[in-house]
C-alpha cells in the first residue's frame, strides 16, 4: 500500500490530491511503525507527517495554485541516479540481519544493555525512550530543538521579507 | 468554512481535548509514548484547526504572532538554562542529576521534565509561527 501511494502521488497531476495522498502516506507509515513496535516514532509520524504537514502544504498551495506545470520530456539523468541509488540501497539491506532476532549485534551491543537494564534507576523513567532522548542523549534533543528555532528564523526572516518599515514578522500587521 | 455552523461547534468542543490529550502527551512521556516534540505539535495542531475554521485573524487574537514566536525562542532558553543550572549546581552541563542535591534520580526526573518542556515550548512556538507565515499571506496580497 505504500508503494502504491507513492507511485500514484510522483503520476499525480493535481497538487492538491498529492498533499492528501502525502498524508494518508504519513498514516501508512505510522502503522508500520507501530507494527514494527516503535510507537513512539509512529506517534511522531502521525502527528506531524500526517497531521501538521499536510495543513502546511496546504497553505503553500493556497500560495502557488494547485496544478502542476506540464513536463513532457524523461529527463535521464535523474532516473538514472535514483535507479542506482535505489539499487545500492537494496544491496545494503542484503547485509542487515534478520529483524527480530534475539543474537542481533544491536541487542548485545553494551550500551544498548546498558540503556535498558540501568536507565530505570539511573534516571527513574520507566519509558527508555524518553531517558535515551532527554537524559543520555540530551546534547541531541538540545541540537534538534535549537534545528527547529533555526527554522523558525528562517521562515520568519523568508516569508516577512516584503515589508517596507522592516520590522520582522513578529508584528500582526504583515 | 467560517461559515458552516457544524464545524464552528465541532471545533470548539474539540479544541479544549486536543489541548489536554497534548499536555497529557506532554507528561505522560515519562511513562508511555510521546514527550515534547509530540505534545507540541499536537497543541500547536489545536491552534491550526482553531485558525482554520474561526480564521487567522481570530486566532491571532488568541495567540498573537509575536508570543508565538516568542515561545519558540523561550523554549531554547528553557533547556539550554537547564543545562547552565546544572553548571551552576556543580554539575556538567545538562548533567540532571545535580538538580536535587539529595537524590540523583530525582534530579534526573525534574531535568527530564524541565527540557522537555522547554521542547515542548519551542516545537509549538514554531509550529504556529510556520502556520501563520503561510496561511497569512495569501489574504495581504488579494
Amino acid at each position: 500500500m505504500l508503494a502504491v501511494t507513492a507511485l500514484i502521488v510522483v503520476r499525480t497531476q493535481n497538487l492538491f490530491a498529492v498533499a492528501m495522498l502525502t498524508g494518508i502516506y504519513s498514516l501508512l507509515s505510522a502503522t508500520f511503525f507501530t507494527l514494527l513496535d516503535a510507537v513512539d516514532v509512529a506517534f511522531t509520524e502521525a502527528a506531524v507527517g500526517a497531521g501538521v504537514s499536510t495543513v502546511l502544504m496546504l497553505g503553500t498551495l493556497s500560495l502557488v495554485g494547485h496544478r502542476q506545470k506540464k513536463q513532457r520530456t524523461v529527463q535521464i539523468v535523474p532516473l538514472l541516479i535514483v535507479t542506482v541509488t535505489g539499487l545500492i540501497l537494496m544491496y545494503g539491506t542484503l547485509d542487515i540481519p534478520p529483524f527480530g532476532e534475539a543474537d542481533n549485534p544491536i541487542h548485545l551491543h553494551e550500551t544498548t544493555v546498558h540503556y535498558l537494564e540501568e536507565s530505570s534507576h539511573e534516571t527513574g523513567m520507566p519509558n527508555v525512550v524518553t531517558s535515551v532522548l532527554a537524559s543520555y542523549r540530551g546534547y541531541d534533543t538540545m541540537g534538534e530543538t535549537t534545528v527547529i528555532f533555526t527554522a523558525m528564523v528562517g521562515v520568519l526572516l523568508l516569508m516577512s521579507g516584503r515589508k517596507k518599515d522592516g520590522t520582522g514578522g513578529a508584528d500582526d500587521g504583515e | 468554512m467560517e461559515s458552516n455552523p457544524i464545524l464552528r461547534i465541532a471545533t470548539k468542543i474539540m479544541t479544549p481535548y486536543i489541548l489536554m490529550f497534548a499536555l497529557y502527551v506532554q507528561f505522560h512521556g515519562d511513562y508511555g509514548p510521546g514527550g515534547g516534540f509530540q505534545a507540541g505539535v499536537i497543541f500547536a495542531a489545536a491552534f491550526v484547526l482553531y485558525a482554520l475554521i474561526y480564521g487567522i485573524e481570530t486566532a491571532r487574537l488568541v495567540l498573537p504572532m509575536g508570543v508565538a514566536a516568542l515561545c519558540g525562542a523561550l523554549g531554547v532558553l528553557i533547556y539550554a538554562g537547564v543545562g547552565i543550572a546544572t553548571m551552576f549546581l556543580g554539575g556538567g552541563f545538562l548533567e540532571y542529576g545535580f538538580l536535587d542535591s539529595h537524590d540523583a534520580e530525582h534530579g534526573q526526573h525534574l531535568g527530564i521534565l524541565l527540557v522537555e518542556l522547554g521542547v515542548l515550548t519551542t516545537v509549538f512556538g514554531v509550529m504556529v509561527v510556520i502556520f501563520y507565515s503561510f496561511a497569512g499571506r495569501g489574504r495581504v496580497e488579494e
